[in-house]
């Protein structure tokens, strides 16, 4: 009996990035409007995997996704042993900036989740021309920590098995068992302290506050959409920090947590199909 | 005189709660995946129900004994002092967004954790699924 592929399809490409080559992975699926798919923190690009099986998106959006550096299947740069990996806002919005260009991506739609939520709030201060449109999920321009990262990165402490347990909290109870524990399974598998690395980003580099006022949803439609069981950015977090932009939009996901795509993909579907069948339609 | 004391509805409910946490031992030993996940673990600690502690003796994975306090200078690695409230909310089969997860707890100032993290953090998400454990009681009374 012949396999039953999948139309996803995974690619390697070489990418500068911080005057480094980084060898990186990315997934696609899809034709028609670019639409670039930004992980979770410690996670990596299969959070979207649900998003690219979906024909009622490929139909009319590319779906890509890619691993960040040192998630995944990407890799971290050369000379990695000898440093703490720290993920910053210039960083993280030269990769995604970088990774349109180099795959000439028309004034994609890039959409993020958490952290990826947080620099969609950047390219939206800083780049909003080079996209059609921005959806930030779990998105807020900060949030109040919830725990000590030091307890994400010890020899003595089982990495992943800390990461998973710590987020297993911010997945909805109505989530499926086979959705929860994929993507907990996600963060079983992260690098040590690939997670905590991304947390600066986070927590100490990433505080929008003193530029969210700076978002012309004009020139780059913002929509942010957070789950109504997400703690660490409650949706409360989220409407105060579109409080600051004018004509972003607010949806509040019933029975979704902080990981909508990958927790529950057919809750999520729900609220996102409407986004993105405006985008195509404007 | 704690207000728990004089409110014959606060007295109902803290009876109700204890009933589901006295329940913990049978709860947890006869959950062979969580006794599996639990498998190093061998330490005591302590579930505060409100004023009242519980010392919680863990073996391998199960609870070898489970006793209601106070007890004069026990000690114990850590302790999670929930208010009552917070453990209604909590073990409810489908609990509120907010009620539905320990941190997200500590996070509202429902519930207070102290003494030694390690074991805790090492171990967390067998301490979590513990502490849910009585959730099943109420899905099973529905």
């Amino acid at each position: 009996m012949p396999a039953k592929l999948e139309p996803i399809v995974g690619r390697y490409m070489t990418l500068s990035l911080s005057d480094r080559p980084h060898r990186l992975y990315f997934e696609e699926a899809g034709k028609g409007i670019p639409l670039v798919c930004l992980h979770t923190a410690g996670a990596d690009g299969r959070q979207f995997r649900h998003l690219m099986l979906d024909e009622a998106i490929t139909a009319h959006y590319r779906v890509l996704a890619f691993d960040m550096p040192w998630h995944g299947k990407s890799l971290p740069p050369e000379g990695w042993q000898r440093e703490e990996y720290r993920l910053t806002t210039a960083a993280y919005t030269e990769m995604v900036v970088a990774f349109c260009a180099a795959l000439e991506l028309e004034r994609p739609v890039v959409m993020g989740c958490s952290i990826g939520g947080r620099i969609v709030l950047n390219l939206a201060i800083e780049h909003a021309a080079r996209f059609r449109a921005l959806i930030g999920l779990e998105a807020a321009d900060f949030q109040q920590p919830w725990y000590d990262t030091a307890w994400l990165n010890r020899p003595d402490v089982h990495g992943g098995e800390v990461c998973a347990a710590l987020v297993s909290g911010l997945i909805a109870p109505q989530s499926p068992d086979v959705s929860r524990h994929e993507t907990l399974w996600m963060y079983k598998q992260g690098g040590p302290g690939v997670f905590k690395g991304d947390l600066y980003f986070y927590r100490v580099d990433g505080d929008l506050r003193p530029k969210i006022g700076g978002i012309d949803t004009k020139v780059c439609p913002l929509y942010l959409l957070t789950g109504e069981y997400d703690f660490s950015c409650t949706p409360d977090d989220t409407a105060r920090t579109a409080k600051s932009i004018p004509g972003a939009e607010v949806t509040v996901m019933q029975e979704c947590g902080h990981f909508p795509m990958s927790e529950n993909p057919a809750q999520f579907r729900r609220y996102i199909l409407p986004v993105l069948d405006r985008i195509r339609g404007s | 005189m704690s207000a728990a004391a004089t409110d014959p509805s606060a007295n109902r409910e803290h009876a109700a709660l204890a009933m589901k946490i006295e329940q913990l031992p049978q709860l947890v030993n006869e959950d062979a995946d969580l006794v599996r996940r639990g498998a190093w673990i061998d330490l005591q600690f302590q579930i505060g129900l409100g004023a009242v502690p519980y010392y919680v003796t863990v073996a391998g994975g199960r609870i070898s004994a489970f006793e209601r306090g106070p007890v004069l200078m026990r000690s114990s690695r850590f302790q999670i002092h929930v208010t009552a409230e917070a453990w209604r909310k909590f073990w409810e089969p489908i609990p509120e967004p907010g009620w539905h997860d320990l941190l997200a707890l500590t996070k509202r100032g429902a519930a207070r954790i102290e003494g030694d993290l390690h074991p805790l953090l090492a171990n967390l998400q067998y301490f979590k699924d513990l502490l849910a454990a009585p959730r099943r009681l109420s899905s099973e009374a529905r």
